[in-house]
């Protein structure tokens, strides 16, 4: 299979894929802001400007995690929004708002080429992707959807995040409650390193089944 | 496999103008979309000065980390090493493009047309004086106990001034604070850890983290050491005096040294030359070594795209 066979088949399958969330609402909001009084041509433009932007957030929502393909950018909460504005020639701009996990994450860069390349692929003519650092990502924010795309991967998501106000507490012990091995379901699992493969990942053993396993770390 | 990126020479082969995505082979401004706008009533060149301090801190401790890949005693703390240098490069890269939309006239000039982005010059075209890091995070680095002593001397003071920072007038510097505070507890935990596994480990892991620590402990008082700049900054509300968690910072190491169940060494403060220190520019002989390596590709190509 070619390459580009092989992502015909995963746009395809992308495409099954139900319109995320935030598409659905960010429709929604916009409809209800269709007034009913205005004139045919403004609540025409509108409509149009409602179903770009649905059509804009659904394209960016199927785009992938470089570093877990398991999980779209919105289920792992680093798609923060897309708008659809027009710059002063009135031409239209899709506007995407993406986070880091961590400051120095290295996949930004591919997060952002791959957002700019599917929505130019979808007829998006002009594309802007902009980093929000504030407030800071949190594995809080990696969707339902996400936690169980995790753990058909092998991968061991992430508890609560802990909640902090004041001077954060040295922690000498384990950091949490050893995660159940996503494997075997053991209990039996421990902590080989804080720092994984890539920045937002834990790396744990378990001793049941043996094998080495991933955790996404709560921040 | 990940399928999305099947081959990175897939974008070569798009109709369009959309190859270069393949190779994402453009800079962008890591602060695009935030507010860089000077809080009122605080003067740009100090905020800029500012930056570069804890810019700078970032910028060479995240250098002498990296010096460990593929050294580090085994795999996972190699890896655990590079995420931390990679955490503190990622800060690094925010405060020196701060401190350059602060004010720019502290960008090194190059020929026009140089693609190089603003925290790049930064970063690879000033000279040793123009640092302002502290020397903890320049001098060499030594064995791995050296190591874990640096990055738990660092990291507790580093983070006790992020907590406060979060509060800042600045929002970039809020929102790097925000997101440093919990890379930094990780850098932390993981020093203060090795630390207790070195002191309660064998003889000879135990006099080589007295050895690291004796060595580095007169470096330590410059980290909450306060710098006119820093108190100015403080008192605008957009910066910490770091003499302010002092005591915290105290407290945390303590800490670690009485679980180890080490003595606090009784070194005296490593003496600046006529007071200055690394704040003021005034390095160790070290800094020069770490920046010729370091800059010395970037230099060779002031008109180079990366």
């Amino acid at each position: 299979m070619s390459a580009r066979e092989a992502r015909a088949g995963v746009q395809a399958q992308e495409r099954e894929d139900r319109a995320t969330v935030q598409a659905q609402e960010r429709a929604g909001r916009a409809t209800v802001q269709a007034q009913e009084h205005e004139a045919p041509a403004t609540v025409q433009a509108r409509k149009v400007a409602a179903r770009r932007a649905a059509e804009a957030a659904e394209v960016a929502g199927r785009v992938r995690d470089p570093e877990m393909p398991m999980l779209t950018l919105a289920d792992l909460g680093v798609l923060r929004g897309v708008e659809v504005t027009r710059d002063a020639e009135g031409a239209e701009v899709v506007v995407a708002s993406i986070t880091p996990t961590y400051t120095g994450c290295p996949a930004m860069k591919t997060m952002r080429d791959d957002l700019v390349h599917r929505l130019r692929e979808a007829g998006f003519e002009r594309v802007e992707v902009r980093v929000v650092l504030d407030p800071p990502w949190s594995s809080d924010w990696i969707s339902e959807r996400g936690r169980a795309a995790l753990r058909a991967a092998g991968l061991s998501p992430p508890g609560p995040a802990p909640r902090r106000s004041g001077p954060v507490l040295l922690t000498l012990g384990p950091k949490r409650a050893a995660p159940p091995c996503p494997r075997c379901g053991s209990a039996d699992t421990r902590l080989t390193s804080e720092f994984g493969a890539t920045a937002c990942k834990a790396l744990y053993r378990c001793a049941a089944c043996l094998e080495p396993f991933e955790h996404v770390k709560e921040i | 496999m990940n399928e999305e990126h099947g081959s990175i020479f897939d974008g070569l082969l798009e109709s369009g103008d959309s190859g270069q995505w393949a190779f994402g082979t453009d800079f962008e401004d890591p602060l695009a979309g935030i507010d860089t706008t000077t809080p009122d009533g605080v003067d740009p060149a100090g905020l800029a000065a500012y930056c570069l301090m804890l810019g700078d801190d970032a910028l060479i401790m995240s250098q002498r980390l990296s010096e460990w890949c593929s050294r580090a005693p085994d795999l996972e703390e190699d890896i655990a090493l590079a995420n931390m240098a990679l955490d503190l490069l990622g800060q690094a890269r925010l405060l020196l493009a701060r401190a350059a939309a602060a004010d720019p006239s502290v960008v090194p000039v190059l020929p026009d047309g140089s693609p190089v982005p603003p925290e790049d010059r930064l970063a690879f075209f000033r000279d040793d004086r123009e640092f302002r890091n502290v020397r903890l995070a320049e001098v060499p680095n030594g064995d791995f106990a050296h190591v874990v002593v640096r990055l738990l001397l660092f990291s507790a003071a580093r983070l006790a001034v992020f907590e406060r920072l979060r509060a800042s007038r600045d929002q970039v510097l809020a929102a790097v604070a925000g997101k440093g505070v919990k890379e930094l507890a990780y850098h932390r935990d993981w020093a203060g850890r090795w630390f207790l596994t070195l002191a309660r480990g064998t003889e000879e892991s135990h006099r080589r983290l007295l050895a690291a620590l004796d060595a580095l402990w007169p470096l330590r008082a410059e980290l909450v050491a306060s710098h006119p700049l820093e108190r100015s900054m403080a008192g605008a509300g957009v910066g910490v005096d770091p003499a302010s968690v002092a005591g915290e910072v105290d407290a945390v190491v303590d800490q670690v040294l009485a679980v180890s169940g080490v003595e606090r060494p009784e070194r005296a403060p490593l003496a600046g030359v006529g007071g200055r220190t690394g704040r003021d520019g005034m390095h160790t002989e070290a800094l020069s070594r770490l920046l010729a390596e370091m800059q010395v590709v970037a230099r060779a190509h002031p008109m180079g795209r990366w």
